[in-house]
């Protein structure tokens, strides 16, 4: 693939982005592709917002994602994904949105208002496919609520050029060995919900 | 490719060090260039310590190099502030066995206090620059730097930057190369830096960088990648990266080893192009050293702007002038960073809120007590001025001013570089108040030890530094110790201290509510709940004061979510109508 494909993974501080990122540039690479991510640690990790950029393709220069060129954005809370909207292509865009809402300090101290309509919104002013997915619930379906993650990472399989079967293999390789089932299915139920 | 792994900048900076066969190392935890030390904890070759500070570390690992032992010491770049009496004065003794400073610079600011460029160490301290533009560089150039480093008696500055250090790229890896303890000769006029010795090392070092001059325009780490010739492009590091997304087919100039600049290099490459623009971030290093030789048409910061990170947009607005189509942005939430749940510093910052006090604060996660709800920071400026500021403010204001202002720094903080400033308060005859946030980890860079937690670096058991021994050592009498989850108790003692005439300490003890043996203790505790039936909820808003990202408004209530609270009793504390068990 000679154009190179922009992911953002956006979510809060704590929600395992980085990890997630991880496993997406690890499937980029074991299908022989070249393949950039980049995100910050430190201040950014004490519950405030986070965001990893991953890139892939035939050859890779720059570890952020160009405004304007983003194929697709994660978001582990839904009030994440609107952060990020701008660097979205203007066509074709898919946006994928755990269906969470965690409610930051500044809203609790009536500082700020939390966002209604966020889906709506999105598709106002994007022409983007939007998905809406209850992670959680479905990840309850595994019998382990911590596989949220691995639920919207195989939902987004499904509009990224990578066999299942090598993303089995990364998550086979990458879980601990107790939890490997349970991400297994989460991963097939998440890639059920189109 | 099935040889090649995903490394960040700081991984492949650590194999990189392992493989060019280094015996010590040393660093200060520091966003971004933390797990460069981290990483080297894991080989056994390797003898890796967490230093008290980067003066210390870079000292340590000098004189490890002196002795013989390939060396290496990392640290952010402000570190490197601390760190640089030591390195100017290395640059006149020169070296034994390679020796590299690895400073990590943040653009953007993401995690520090400052925006400096670390580029001009390298040519105030009169040191090699070695810069690396992803990670099988940041791998390949530090085996390099050591070569250099060897090659020419110099320590070499090797200079990363947040997207290097935290961006994880692919890399290929080698093999460790050991290279043995070099033979240690006594050396009086290299080593001893007597003036008449000094003197006659500042024609060394002058000498030195004429040949290293020559050398960087030879130097496989500077590049010229040819392409259209109408555009010729200077850059290092990251930028490097962003300038081939926005000019993929322009001709390059690439700079690995940007000090002493490849003048020659330059020439050629400035002859074979109609128009060269210079592409870095932060300060024209490489625009000022090209214009030094005489091309003041060459264009750099006419484009690229000095302030925050670049990126390949900012690249593409300031040369261009033009933006990618995109979406309008919508307005999201604010979501700054917050104390955790459970977090010892929020009855710390809670009390000191309620007492209105002043407060000149330190760095780490505690500076985080300047935001809302508690606002209570009033200063924050480098490690160690918590405690040196608060005198200050006595003195501009006098004794009863300086009642309710409190100095506050961390445990790992402290030990870094407040004691100092604890000497002079009581040295200096002064009243001042200060506070140690002993949460028993370095917190903010993600757990690292230091000498109060009784563990080293490759986690052996050690000698614990007492708090409250050397705080009494350095003459304070009035030494109180609270644990800052007994939010009453806690406010008594403030209280009681402000009265006083001469100066306290008030060390405060609870362990950060993210380390593993805290979450143990938390997963056993029952998640707190609300009453609704007696909670005055908007009307009252007592809890949510506290700070707690576990506590919010819903419906009109308050509310604490299950999957943030860790069972503290913070809440039930401060909640009036005890609405909450």
């Amino acid at each position: 693939m000679d154009k190179v494909f922009n992911v953002i993974i956006s979510g809060v501080g704590g929600q395992g982005i980085l990890t997630a990122s991880e496993l997406l540039s690890k499937v980029a690479m074991a299908s022989g592709l070249d393949t950039k991510k980049s995100e910050v640690h430190g201040m950014s990790q004490r519950g405030g917002s986070v965001v990893s950029h991953v890139r892939f393709g035939r050859k890779v220069y720059s570890p952020l994602v160009e405004m304007g060129t983003c194929d697709l954005i994660l978001s582990f809370e839904k009030s994440e994904a609107l952060r990020w909207i701008h660097y979205l292509k203007v066509e074709g865009a898919k946006v994928i949105i755990n269906d969470l809402e965690l409610i930051p300090t500044t809203v609790s101290i009536g500082l700020d208002t939390y966002p209604r309509d966020i889906v709506k919104s999105i598709e106002e002013k994007v022409r983007a496919e939007v998905l809406l997915i209850p992670a959680t619930d479905i990840a309850n379906r595994t019998g382990d609520a911590r596989t949220a993650n691995t639920v919207l990472l195989g939902a987004m399989s499904n509009y990224l050029p990578f066999e299942p079967i090598v993303w089995e293999k990364v998550i086979t390789e990458s879980f601990k060995k107790h939890t490997i089932e349970a991400n297994l299915m989460a991963f097939r139920f998440g890639r059920e919900f189109k | 490719m099935s040889n090649k792994v995903l490394l960040s900048g700081n991984e492949a900076a650590a194999r990189g060090a392992w493989e060019a066969g280094v015996k010590v190392a040393t660093a200060y935890p520091g966003t971004p260039s933390t797990e460069i030390l981290e990483n080297l904890v894991k080989y056994d070759e390797v003898y890796a310590e967490w230093s008290t500070n980067e003066k210390v570390a870079l000292e340590v690992a000098l004189g490890a190099a002196i002795a013989g032992a390939r060396s290496m010491t990392s640290m952010k770049h402000v570190g490197l502030n601390v760190a640089a009496d030591p390195m100017f004065t290395s640059a006149y003794t020169g070296i034994n066995a390679g020796f590299v400073i690895v400073t990590c610079d943040d653009p953007g600011m993401h995690s520090s206090q400052n925006e400096q460029d670390n580029r001009r160490y390298a040519k105030f301290a009169k040191l090699p620059l070695v810069e690396p533009s992803d990670s099988q560089e940041s791998k390949d150039y530090l085996k390099e730097a050591f070569n250099i480093s060897e090659m020419f008696d110099t320590p070499v500055l090797f200079r990363m930057t947040t997207r290097i250090s935290h961006s994880k790229t692919m890399v290929e890896l080698g093999e460790r190369k050991e290279v043995g303890i070099k033979d240690y000769v006594k050396n009086f006029r290299k080593f001893v830096t007597l003036p008449a010795n000094a003197k006659a090392r500042h024609y060394v070092v002058e000498e030195r960088l004429k040949k290293l001059k020559e050398f960087s325009s030879t130097s496989p780490l500077n590049r010229i990648e040819e392409g259209d010739r109408s555009l010729g492009i200077v850059t290092s590091g990251i930028s490097y990266q962003y300038a081939k997304e926005v000019f993929p087919h322009a001709t390059f100039l690439k700079l690995g080893m940007a000090f002493p600049f490849p003048e020659d290099l330059f020439k050629k490459f400035a002859s074979m192009v109609q128009r060269v623009i210079v592409i870095e971030e932060n300060e024209p290093f490489l625009e000022e050293e090209i214009k030094t030789l005489g091309y003041t048409e060459v264009e750099g910061k006419k484009y690229i702007p000095f302030c925050d990170e670049l990126s390949p947009e900012v690249v593409r607005k300031g040369v261009l002038n033009e933006e990618l189509p995109h979406p309008e942005p919508i307005k999201s939430v604010m979501r700054p960073p917050v104390f955790c749940a459970g977090c010892p510093h929020t009855g710390v910052f809670y009390n000191l809120w309620r007492l209105k006090a002043t407060v000149t604060g330190d760095i780490g996660c505690y500076t985080l007590g300047a935001l809302a709800p508690y606002e209570s920071i009033d200063t924050t400026i480098c490690m160690g001025a918590g405690i040196t500021n608060a005198f200050g403010f006595q003195l501009a204001r006098g004794k009863e001013f300086s009642k309710k202002v409190f100095g506050v720094v961390g445990d790992s903080t402290f030990l870094h570089s407040g004691i100092t400033g604890l000497i002079d308060i009581v040295y200096n005859k002064g009243i001042t108040k200060i506070i140690i946030l002993d949460n028993r980890i370095t917190a903010m860079t993600g757990h690292q030890d230091h000498p109060g937690t009784g563990k080293t670096a490759k986690g052996e058991v050690t000698k614990a530094v007492n708090f409250k021994d050397i705080v009494k050592a350095c003459g304070i009498e009035k030494v109180y110790e609270v644990d800052p989850h007994e939010l009453r108790a806690t406010r008594e003692v403030l209280k009681e201290v402000m009265e006083l005439d001469e100066p306290a300490v008030i060390i405060s003890r609870r362990a950060c509510a993210l380390l593993p043996e805290e979450r143990k203790k938390q997963a056993e505790r029952p998640k707190r709940k609300v009453n609704v039936d007696i909670c005055k909820g908007e009307k009252c808003l007592g809890c949510v004061k506290l700070g707690c990202p576990a506590i919010s408004i819903k419906n009109g209530k308050a509310s604490i979510s299950d999957l943030l609270c860790v069972g503290c009793d913070l809440c039930i504390q401060v909640c009036p109508f005890k609405a909450i068990s």
